[in-house]
């Protein structure tokens, strides 16, 4: 199978990149709760603010957002509608695809489904696991996510910090951040503004989500009866069956 | 209302054809729960065409608008969601449902004689059940549908001579392209439901003609009362069309539950490689067909012995093939004096019981990396091989062993 894996990759594509993004394993914990209305308000406002910027979220429309957010339609247009005229528009990036090609090497990835392919807790960790490195083109790398494109756009929250390895056998080994200069937030401030985000983007990658267990109880609800009422209407009918 | 089925009746066997398959037709009375799942599949099957029609509606095959047009379903079409779920892990349940239904032919015997023609219509739609989900899975567009297309396309490639040939005029590219989507498309909605309909029709007609088997396997006709009808049979409709309603109930609520509460059933039903799109430059690190497709995925996998001639791969793809097709031949494998595993020997019942465990053992070693380890000591690629020897064992031996295997003698009336 390798083999006939690696004949195929030979013969039809000029270049591969195997998705990166590291293993699943020593991921911190976020916690997701979609009723939380204050703290997906707080993400939203953090998503548009700076994720916008670059990425889109060009499957969701402002309307849709403000609708389940509770947010005012006032509210909506003065304060998170920078990349559209009407509330009904899809929520794109500011930022040109050509450029970004240029600036950062590769396109940001639309940012719409990304809690459904990468899971909550990667969000969680990737965007916490930022630190200074010079090697890099953005001078930001990422220990969930090396050689990562994307810059820590939150570093004024989270202040500018380093990354201590050190050679364990041969391999790299982390042992630790250690803060440079303290950021606009302490750091339970900043792991909190992440949750509220990383709760947002769950939210955007799948808004039925706020529907579907409310309405699906009903509808199990009403199935268990039904079935109940079936088993009856059987039993009575098959009553004179021997 | 009587004078107009009389009209009707005059120029089409409205009554008639009512009597035979429902008010008339006398099915044995000792079904058990494994009986359901032919109804069962009637009404899956029709909620897929109504919710595949409603996604239809919606849905776009052009590779630069059918990943944004799945999202419009899910997020702008008012129960858009609804319908997608119910068609993504309604696709799930059809394979459950049809495996179990199969299961239930191998331990009762539905596959003996007179109803090898009801067991091969069968085998055809399990075929065809397995294209239509094949060529549906590409049509989202996301990364794991493109490449898991890619890979099995490419497996006709083994074919000698005309293999390479083959797999570009299944894609019409080069590559899976816009033309593959287009065309995976017609198939989907198009070829396959027609097919699968007709394959219906006739495995119904094929079923009514010699009658429904039950857990004795005994045959009902042979014994009838002075009006003529069997002793042991009741008409299935009242007695089976309420007695389905309630499966179908336990059934449909298990489904819903899912729809609402799971839809991705951890990654089982809906993959999270597939929620980002295709990316032809960029594979996921484990490319894995769903979950119904994953015992034959091993199968081709387990064949790893490149001193074959001809090479790996292409006995890969024969085993492969060769482990839907042995199915067909079950009828004239099966050498048994009785029907049902109630009056089997230890051999046929020990055998099954291999199968079955050997059937989910390769489904489950399908969705991992062959060569780590994720059962016990052995490799996965190892554990599988073992599964292929086991798998074709069954079949292949069972003309000796069905022979051999001491029987008990079958009633003439069902067992009360």
């Amino acid at each position: 199978m390798k083999k006939l894996l690696g004949l195929l990759f030979i013969l039809m594509i000029p270049t591969i990149v195997v998705a990166s993004g590291g293993s699943d394993e020593n991921l911190d914990t976020a916690h997701i709760d979609l009723s939380d209305t204050k703290s997906l308000q707080r993400g939203a406002r953090t998503f548009v603010n700076y994720c916008l910027s670059c990425h889109g979220a060009s499957y969701m429309r402002y309307e849709r957002m403000a609708k389940d957010l509770k947010i005012s339609d006032s509210l909506l247009r003065e304060n998170l509608m920078f990349t559209a005229d009407k509330p009904g528009e899809l929520m794109t990036t500011a930022m040109p695809a050509d450029g970004a090609k240029q600036w950062f090497g590769v396109v940001p990835p639309d940012l719409s489904v990304t809690a459904r392919y990468r899971r909550p807790d990667w969000i969680y960790t990737y965007l916490r696991s930022f630190y200074l490195d010079e090697s890099s083109p953005t001078g930001w790398d990422n220990l969930v996510f090396p050689n990562v494109a994307m810059p820590n756009v939150l570093y004024r929250w989270q202040g500018s910090r380093i990354a201590n390895f050190s050679e364990v056998n041969g391999n790299k080994h982390f042992d630790g951040f250690e803060q440079l200069q303290p950021g606009e937030m302490t750091g339970e401030e900043f792991d909190l503004a992440i949750q509220d985000l990383t709760n947002f983007m769950v939210y955007l990658a799948e808004p039925a989500k706020l529907v579907r267990y409310r309405v699906g109880l009903w509808v199990i609800i009403f199935m268990v009866i039904f079935t109940i009422f079936a088993y009856f209407l059987y039993k009575e009918y098959w009553r004179d069956v021997r | 209302m009587s004078s107009f089925i009389r009209w009707v009746d005059a120029r089409f066997p409205l009554t008639k054809v009512w009597k035979e398959h429902f008010g008339e037709y006398y099915a044995p009375k000792n079904f058990n729960f494994l009986y359901y799942f032919g109804g069962i599949l009637t009404v899956i099957l029709i909620i897929q065409i109504v919710t595949g029609i409603i996604l239809t509606m919606h849905y776009k095959p052009d590779v630069d608008l059918a990943f944004a047009s799945v999202e419009y379903i899910m997020r702008d079409v008012p129960a858009g969601w609804f319908v997608r779920y119910l068609h993504s892990v309604g696709a799930s349940m059809i394979f459950i449902a049809l495996y179990v239904h199969m299961f239930r032919g191998l331990m009762y015997g539905s596959h003996r004689s007179p109803r090898e023609l009801v067991w091969l219509l069968g085998m055809l739609l399990y075929v065809a059940m397995m294209a239509e989900a094949f060529f549906g899975y590409l049509l989202p567009w996301g990364n794991m549908s493109y490449w898991g297309a890619q890979v099995i396309v490419s497996l006709f490639g083994a074919i000698p001579f005309v293999g390479e040939g083959l797999a570009q005029w299944i894609r019409g590219d080069y590559v899976i392209s816009d033309a593959t989507l287009n065309r995976f498309f017609a198939f989907h909605v198009i070829l396959l439901p027609l097919l699968l309909a007709l394959l219906i029709y006739l495995h119904i007609v094929a079923l009514h003609k010699v009658g429904s088997n039950n857990p004795d396997g005994v045959e009902i006709k042979q014994q009838k009362d002075e009006n003529g009808k069997p002793l042991d049979g009741v008409p299935f409709h009242p007695y089976y069309t309420v007695k389905d309603t309630f499966g179908v109930g336990v059934f449909l609520t298990i489904y819903l539950a899912i729809v609402f509460f799971l839809p991705e059933f951890g990654g089982w039903f809906l993959e999270k490689d597939n929620f980002d799109p295709a990316d032809i430059l960029q594979t996921p690190p484990d490319i894995v067909p769903l979950w119904y497709l994953t015992p034959y995925y091993s199968i081709l996998r387990a064949v790893t012995f490149e001193w074959l001639p001809g090479g790996a791969k292409l006995w890969g793809v024969i085993a492969m093939g060769a482990a839907i097709v042995i199915f067909f031949f079950l009828p004239w494998l099966d050498r048994s004096r009785v029907r049902s595993i109630r009056y089997r020997g230890w051999m046929y019942k020990t055998m099954l019981t291999l199968f079955v465990i050997t059937f989910v053992m390769l489904g489950y070693l399908g969705t991992k990396n062959p060569g780590h380890v994720d059962l016990i000591w052995l490799k996965n690629v190892t554990w599988a091989q073992i599964g292929l020897v086991i798998y074709f064992a069954f079949f292949l031996l069972m003309p000796i062993y069905t022979r051999l295997d001491k029987t008990h003698p079958e009633p003439d009336r069902l067992v009360k």
